[in-house]
């Protein structure tokens, strides 16, 4: 029995103990994954789509929903004839799946735009946010992990501890509203809300970055505390290589694997997280559209920003699969 | 060939061991205790009713400030409403949210778990693509559109809350399903001739009971973290009722001159979610379950 499609990263990991060299019919091997990775993918983005549209038909009749509360039934009548919501059930899903697949989501029923413009000027907003946030998740996380790893048990390890801990507790919203207080009104350096300028994008990376603090810092922590206790890090030091060389040549590659493909989960995460801080912030991106859309009864959009925030997380949760087979070797035989 | 099934083995090693130790554990359920008290017999201690509004006592401050009243502990909100009735009163609807999510959740994430690890093969196979498609679900846009399309109410942010958040249980109901179905007991058990149910329910849920006990505590914390997102944007519990969020989002207009207001509701959420998994924490290494996430 070997691994299935779902145990990505986000179930236990060894440690890896052999090195990164590509070995035999590895290629082939790889391929096979990739292939079969890719297939499952499309298939849960069509689960996904298929619910995406249940979802938005849950209020029981959209075109009253859509008509509004001073609406005739004459009025209602006219909305439901003009968006379509008189023909079967199965021939609208298979009339928006059919025109989703090739990007064509329909028309905004408030912005008076396509869906598809709509998102296309948006994403580029939460996916800088998401790298943003990721890059900066990063930069803390992964020296706070191999500093408590290497004063395991000390005061330092359990304060780097406490903080993931507290990390977690502390609601992002709440914290991006402390920030606003501290950061943009008392102190003054940078803008409180809106989208204009890179400083726009400095308050929400930082609390989007704290949604990922705690568990990048864990991983790379228990990562290196393993990777630090194994063999080749014995074999290393009987060598009598220098500890800056062990700690950062051997123990932190191997112990950076799961950190790497985690962080392509974290950011498929932090993409789906994005929009109570892009709401908070007033920043325009997909989250703060697909809020928006959610206010105003927006149906095609709201399918279709659960549908390309979905499919992100797919395509990053492969990327992490396939990363994690191209560094250890030992995933690869699927 | 690697072998695959020896890769996936937990290993028994530091990682998971103590870090905060019996200290925190004991910190965790005092502060769960402390909030459980609070919101069982609260609103009794506190005289003050968290519903009566008294608009020529607005934003007055907590004790430890300049021009705070004697009878309002904790100041009064934007309406005049005391706000540490209010706090109270919201640490109930936050345990009720955490312990109901918790419930709904576990038993579809436990049943699909189990289920999964014990069979293998084909069903197997169903519920890892179950698991794989709810964790590509964007959970809050899809519980805000939930909560958007059928109306605010607390029933309604627990089921949607329950029926998204069953991933983690599933995921660890199934590995430990799978390290405990080829002990001898379970051996045991087919040779007395024992039922499928039988085992299930009589030896396989008990031997991971412990597992799931840190996963309840962890869905506990998102879920009433959760709940205060969903508040906060306007689209979880209706007011008047004074969840945590909801006085964070009320209180947000007035911030800049009261921080007060969104800081109390900000740190009662913190401390309790921060409790929580105190407890959570302590209850895995009490019951030595390897850490699987």
């Amino acid at each position: 029995m070997g691994r299935q499609f779902g145990d990505t990263v986000a179930f236990a990991w060894p440690a890896r103990e052999c090195g990164g060299a590509l070995v035999g019919p590895g290629v082939l091997v790889m391929l096979r994954l990739i292939a079969r990775r890719l297939a499952i993918g499309v298939l849960v983005a069509f689960t996904v789509m298929t619910l995406a549209f249940l979802l938005t038909r849950l209020s029981g009749d959209l075109a009253i929903s859509i008509a509004g509360p001073s609406a005739t039934q004459a009025d209602v009548e006219i909305v439901r004839k003009a968006y379509g919501l008189d023909r079967p059930l199965y021939v609208q899903f298979f009339a928006w799946t059919g025109r989703a697949m090739v990007g064509d989501f329909g028309q905004s029923y408030f912005f008076k735009d396509s869906v598809a413009n709509l998102i296309q000027k948006r994403l580029p907003i939460t996916l800088t946010l998401g790298l943003v946030g990721l890059s900066l998740a990063l930069v803390i996380s992964i020296p706070l992990g191999i500093l408590a790893a290497l004063r395991e048990n000390t005061w330092i390890d359990r304060s780097v501890t406490l903080f993931t801990m507290v990390g977690q507790a502390v609601p992002s919203f709440w914290l991006a509203l402390i920030l606003m207080i501290v950061l943009g009104l008392q102190l003054g350096v940078l803008p409180i809300s809106g989208t204009g300028t890179w400083q726009h994008f400095v308050m929400p990376g930082i609390v989007l970055a704290f949604t990922a603090i705690p568990a990048l810092t864990r991983l790379t922590r228990s990562g290196m505390i393993e990777a630090m206790a194994s063999d080749y890090i014995r074999t290393a030091r009987a060598k009598g290589l220098s500890r800056a060389r062990i700690i950062f040549k051997h123990a932190l590659r191997n112990a950076a694997i799961p950190v790497v493909s985690i962080a392509a989960v974290q950011l498929g995460f932090m993409l789906g997280g994005s929009i109570v801080i892009e709401t908070v912030f007033a920043l325009h991106g997909v989250g703060y559209l697909g809020w928006e859309s959610i206010a105003k009864n927006d149906f095609p959009v709201v399918q279709a920003v659960v549908l390309v925030l979905a499919v992100f997380y797919i395509g990053l949760t492969l990327l992490a699969d396939i990363l994690n087979a191209l560094l250890d070797p030992r995933l690869r035989t699927g | 060939m690697s072998e695959p099934i020896a890769i996936q083995a937990p290993q028994p090693s530091s990682t998971g061991s103590s870090r905060i130790g019996t200290a925190g554990f004991a910190i965790g359920i005092a502060i769960v205790g402390l909030v459980v008290v609070a919101a069982v017999i609260g609103n009794a201690l506190v005289p003050q009713d968290p519903f009566i509004q008294d608009l020529g006592n607005r934003l007055k401050p907590p004790f430890w400030m300049e021009g705070s009243q004697a009878g309002h502990l904790l100041g009064t909100d934007q309406l005049g409403r005391d706000y540490l009735a209010r706090l109270v009163y919201g640490a109930r609807i936050s345990l009720l949210i955490g312990i109901m999510t918790v419930i709904t959740s576990g038993v579809i994430g436990i049943t699909l778990g189990v289920l999964g690890g014990f069979f293998g093969g084909r069903v197997d196979d169903v519920v890892l693509f179950a698991i794989t498609t709810r964790l590509s679900i964007p959970v809050v846009l899809v519980a805000l559109a939930v909560v958007g399309l059928m109306g605010s109410g607390l029933g309604l942010v627990v089921a949607t809350l329950g029926l998204l958040l069953w991933d983690r249980f599933a995921v660890v109901a199934r590995a430990t399903t799978m390290q405990v179905r080829n002990h001898d007991y379970v051996s045991a058990a087919w040779c007395a001739g024992a039922s499928t149910s039988h085992i299930l329910i009589k030896e396989i849920l008990p031997n991971i009971a412990s597992h799931l006990a840190v996963v309840a505590t962890l869905e506990m914390a998102l879920a009433i973290l959760l709940e205060a997102a969903l508040s906060f944007l306007g689209l979880g519990v209706p007011p008047p009722l004074p969840s945590w969020g909801l006085m964070i989002a009320e209180g947000k207009d007035y911030m800049f001159f009261s921080p007060w207001v969104i800081m109390i509701p900000g740190v009662a959420l913190a401390v309790l979610v921060l409790g929580i998994n105190l407890v959570g924490d302590g209850l895995r290494n009490l019951l030595g379950a390897e850490r699987l996430r």
